[in-house]
């Protein structure tokens, strides 16, 4: 279970945030500059918060008191929003980059990387490939270190509508298959309604309402 | 020509080659743990580190000869600490190369440095690596064509050093007479087919430099956007 109580001055506003998930998909909905991203950088350590908590099946990321757990510590995969890919190295390296033991790794990935679609892709630079493609090997080598929660930031803003969904489905089914937390931050609406389990939205830093979907 | 022999070459070449190692090592690193950070007080930093580049190389010699001459603040601790003297020596011609090329090195590398996407940094530290480790494999890699034409830039700098190499070091034949210093007493002295030789290695040497960084530098741009 993620249990996170967030607050930070940010310069418009105050995040003030507070919620919990267990393996769903939730989504974190609002306008851009709503404070969506910085809830996922507090999440990854890449930014501290004033004050509050972040725990994550019993591991303290974040406390009141005493030092935030490093980002390299956090075991958290982190789709960022143009993805992020390593432009100097292959598909395959971008992949490797943070497994522990490369072997198992790969071999645990195998069924990813089929419903993917990207196991041709391997040997190439991330300039050589399309928009879709990277956001599937983005995806694929945020899953690699076998994290215990994905963030996923605007995953698909980058897609022309049909790749898109095609992309949504795809998401659906990786979690199916992998089964911990998914964490999404998007402002389009309907991405919202067909990607959340639940959806919290936002408002300057605020959260405004709740929505549970059962029939999703 | 008589008198003429390569260690005018020789010498340069080892000064400079000692000076650029030293440069771009201190200048990466300080651009590296200056980038990204603000402090009070950056400004006035940055601006002392560029300051070489902007005052006559004579106005910077004096500044070294105060230094690092026999009663100055660093010259008379080396002195007893060490029995070093770098007045009149080729480690003051080093000591002058590295100051007056150091500003190129530093904004080369600080440039490459904040021209590399903060957010690959930050995906590589959430897959789990060290920043030694982000450094080395993807900051580094990133940055290197910049890091790389700073140090062709300072090398070619301390290369050319005249005026600061010659208040500290002097130009004492086989001990300091770095190239170009020994242009200009081989003029001084009315030796013009000396000195037309020098000249000519040295025209070469920097041209192809500046040559093979340009044909580097397309390479490499056609590496990253062909087969799109």
């Amino acid at each position: 279970m993620l249990s996170v109580r967030l607050y930070k001055q940010l310069p418009h506003f105050t995040l003030d945030v507070q919620f919990e998930m267990n393996g769903e998909i939730l989504v974190l909905f609002g306008p851009s500059g709503s404070g969506k991203t910085t809830i996922l950088n507090c999440i990854a350590g890449l930014v501290q918060p004033d004050s509050g908590w972040i725990r994550l099946h019993g591991v303290s990321f974040v406390e009141d008191k005493g030092k935030p757990l490093p980002p390299q510590q956090r075991q958290v995969g982190y789709l960022f929003q143009e993805y992020a890919l390593f432009p100097h190295m292959t598909v395959e390296k971008n992949i490797a980059y943070g497994m522990k033991q490369k072997e198992q790794s790969w071999q645990k990935l195998e069924p990813l990387l089929a419903v993917l679609g990207i196991t041709h892709l391997l040997p190439k630079y991330p300039h050589q490939i399309s928009g879709g493609e990277k956001q599937r090997v983005a995806l694929a080598r945020a899953l690699a270190t076998e994290p215990s929660i994905l963030l996923l930031d605007e995953p698909f803003s980058a897609l022309d509508e049909e790749t898109r969904e095609k992309c949504r489905q795809e998401l659906l089914r990786i979690h199916a298959m992998w089964r911990i937390p998914f964490l999404v931050v998007t402002h389009d609406r309907d991405e919202a309604d067909k990607l959340g389990d639940t959806i919290l939205f936002l408002d300057r830093g605020r959260v405004s309402r709740v929505q549970r979907n059962s029939d999703k | 020509m008589e008198h003429t022999t390569f260690s005018p070459l020789l010498l340069s070449l080892k000064v400079a080659g000692v000076s650029t190692v030293i440069v771009f090592l201190t200048g990466m690193l300080l651009a590296r743990l200056l980038a990204r950070r603000s402090f009070p007080g950056k400004g006035v930093l940055e601006a002392l580190f560029l300051l070489p580049l902007v005052l006559p190389p004579t106005v910077v010699g004096f500044g070294l000869l105060v230094l690092f001459g026999k009663n100055g603040i660093i010259g008379k601790w080396l002195l007893a600490l060490f029995d070093l003297q770098v007045v009149f020596t080729w480690v003051g011609a080093v000591i002058a190369s590295v100051v007056v090329s150091f500003p190129l090195m530093y904004q080369s590398a600080a440039a490459a440095f904040a021209s590399i996407d903060q957010k690959l940094e930050q995906a590589a530290k959430t897959m789990g690596a060290s920043a030694w480790k982000v450094f080395w494999t993807i900051t580094f890699p990133l940055a290197w064509p910049g890091l790389l034409a700073g140090l062709l830039l300072s090398f070619a700098r301390a290369l050319g050093e005249f005026g600061a190499t010659l208040m500290l070091a002097g130009n004492i034949p086989g001990r300091t007479d770095t190239l170009p210093v020994a242009i200009y007493s081989a003029v001084v002295a009315g030796r013009m087919e000396d000195a037309a030789f020098w000249v000519v290695i040295i025209v070469a040497l920097g041209f192809s430099m500046m040559m093979w960084l340009n044909w580097w530098n397309g390479r490499r741009l056609r590496r990253f956007t062909e087969e799109r």
